[in-house]
């Protein structure tokens, strides 16, 4: 069994970003780029289940710029197998993301796909879903356990108030929440072997795809900053103002 | 044209957030309908029909739709969304589910978790966990749309019920099945929702210290947070976890004890009315944002806070 990973490279989990005084977009001019944290847990997965004997190779697949190579090199050496890069330097939204990664799946026909729940930069937590409808497959969300046997995903999903547990036919769509696994740390000699891995690189015209962009961002601002209040000397003030000058408890 | 809301329940109860759902697609159309899928549901299109601003409930009544499962629910969705300007749910771990797969199949990009509505095609989300605010038009013929539910207030109970129609049920896809569900159990206001939070950090120290905690949010009927330090540490369940990829809260009052404030966590609870800071540590982010802050060891503080409230 074959398993395609995604992986999107993104400002740093660490990094502040800021919104341009001008309104334009975000300031990412010489910041440090990472893989988004949720698809290194995603690559983790797919290794450990390669690991176990249940996955036979891990194809790591990124859509973007050139230096998207580098977050492949990161992922191939977690453990991936190989890597595609689907090499475009216009904007990427989630929908032509989850086209470009049907395509590979059309190639590569893998029987399960993880991806990351959401990336850290638009926040947006679309692109398995969409993944998983453009191509048929059913989809197993927000993932807190993945176990597989004949022929399905037993899945336990992190949603609203509690966990919950699904059974999806594969080929199937994981995405990944925070608690799936601790991904590992890479070491020196694997990150030597990973520059040996293959890494083919396409174009979305190779694929066949529109990638282009639907959604037009008009601007970009600060948030409302709130803000700091007063401090309080102790625990009797804290409450007298709580219930007489902020009326929130009784 | 008619804005199409896809409605959250558990077959017996409408969740809270569709409500806030209601009142972002009444600012986007002219007219707003609700779409319940599920089994047996019918005390649920009954509350859905009470809804300010609702003109129709929409009933897919079958036992496929019963757990709500993304694959069967979204069929549904996609049958009914054509006739639609707009197709919107709430962004919690249902909407999110949902929405996505609906919107590729009719080859509409969708915008997520939006905070306000700008115009009928223009919307305002947060992006980089809430450190910039992105306004995104839409050229879409269907706007399919997630809206955070702290940025809508729930519209008014309407003073007659808007009628309910039974639909034709799509036919299971039959991708995914049920298996079972852990939901906590709840002696406590829901997180997402609660006009009250009480959130712990890494500063409790353990679970068995969380415990102090439960005390104070029984007191002021609150519900319990934690920051992801909390939760990584074992401290608190995972569903506990405010941030921003964990829940997004704005209660009227937000007690944040033993949380430093990293910038993730503040994206999930700066928009509450009042925030409330005790730590130890003078030079927390927490104290940069917080309406009153304290600086004290939690220990003494909450025992002292629990008198204090009576």
């Amino acid at each position: 069994m074959k398993i395609l990973v995604g992986v999107k490279r993104v400002v740093d989990y660490n990094v502040k970003v800021r919104a341009k005084s001008d309104g334009s977009g975000v300031d990412i001019a010489n910041v440090k780029m990472s893989m988004n944290p949720f698809d290194e847990i995603a690559v983790e997965e797919a290794v450990r289940l390669r690991e176990a004997g249940i996955a036979t190779e891990v194809i790591a697949v990124s859509c973007g710029v050139s230096q998207c190579q580098e977050t492949l090199r990161t992922a191939l050496a977690i453990g991936a197998d190989r890597a595609v890069l689907v090499q475009t330097d216009q904007e990427l939204q989630p929908l032509a993301v989850a086209k470009l990664l049907k395509a590979v799946v059309d190639r590569e026909k893998p029987q399960l796909m993880i991806l990351g729940k959401q990336a850290i930069d638009d926040d947006a937590s679309q692109t398995g879903q969409m993944l998983a409808a453009l191509c048929g497959f059913g989809q197993a969300s927000f993932a807190s356990k993945v176990a597989i046997a004949d022929g399905k995903a037993t899945v336990t999903r992190e949603v609203d108030g509690g966990l919950e547990t699904i059974a999806v036919k594969l080929p199937a769509v994981v995405t990944t929440d925070l608690r799936l696994n601790e991904p590992r740390y890479v070491t020196l000699p694997n990150i030597m072997k990973a520059k040996k891995k293959p890494l083919e690189t396409l174009t979305p015209a190779d694929l066949g795809v529109d990638a282009a962009p639907r959604l037009k961002t008009l601007r970009t601002v600060e948030p409302a900053q709130r803000k700091a209040g007063i401090r309080v000397p102790d625990v009797a003030t804290l409450v007298q103002k709580l219930r007489n000058e902020a009326k929130v408890i009784s | 044209m008619a804005a199409l809301v896809l409605a959250e329940h558990d077959n017996l109860r409408l969740k809270g957030a569709t409500l806030n759902a209601i009142a972002a697609a009444g600012r986007m159309a002219g007219e707003v309908h609700v779409l319940v899928a599920g089994h047996q549901c019918a005390e649920v299109a009954r509350q859905a029909a009470l809804a300010g601003g609702v003109a129709k409930v929409l009933v897919a009544d079958a036992p496929h739709l019963g757990d709500e499962l993304a694959e069967a629910v979204s069929e549904q969705l996609i049958a009914m969304a054509a006739g639609y300007s707009h197709v919107v749910a709430a962004a919690t771990s249902f909407g999110k589910n949902v929405l996505p797969r609906a919107a590729a199949r009719h080859d509409c990009a969708m915008v997520s978790d939006i905070i306000s509505v700008v115009s009928e095609d223009t919307f305002a989300r947060p992006i980089y966990a809430g450190n910039a605010i992105a306004t995104v038009q839409s050229p879409e013929r269907i706007k399919f749309v997630t809206a955070r539910p702290t940025g809508f207030d729930a519209p008014p109970a309407a003073s007659s019920a808007a009628p309910i129609e039974a639909v034709a049920v799509v036919p299971d896809p039959g991708l995914s099945s049920f298996v079972s569900r852990e939901v906590a159990k709840l002696d406590r206001p829901e997180l997402q929702g609660a006009r009250i939070v009480v959130s712990g950090g890494r500063g409790l120290g353990s679970a068995e210290n969380f415990k102090l905690l439960e005390k104070v949010a029984d007191r002021l009927n609150a519900a319990l947070g934690a920051s992801r330090a909390a939760v990584d540490a074992g401290y608190a369940p995972n569903d506990w976890q405010v941030g921003q990829t964990g829940k997004i809260v704005a209660p009227d009052l937000y007690l944040a004890v033993g949380i430093s404030g990293a910038i993730q966590h503040l994206a999930g609870m700066k928009d509450s009315k009042v925030i409330v800071a005790i730590n130890k540590d003078a030079d927390a982010p927490i104290f940069q944002i917080a309406d009153y802050g304290l600086v004290a060891d939690l220990f003494e503080a909450l025992p002292q806070l629990l008198e204090q409230l009576g």
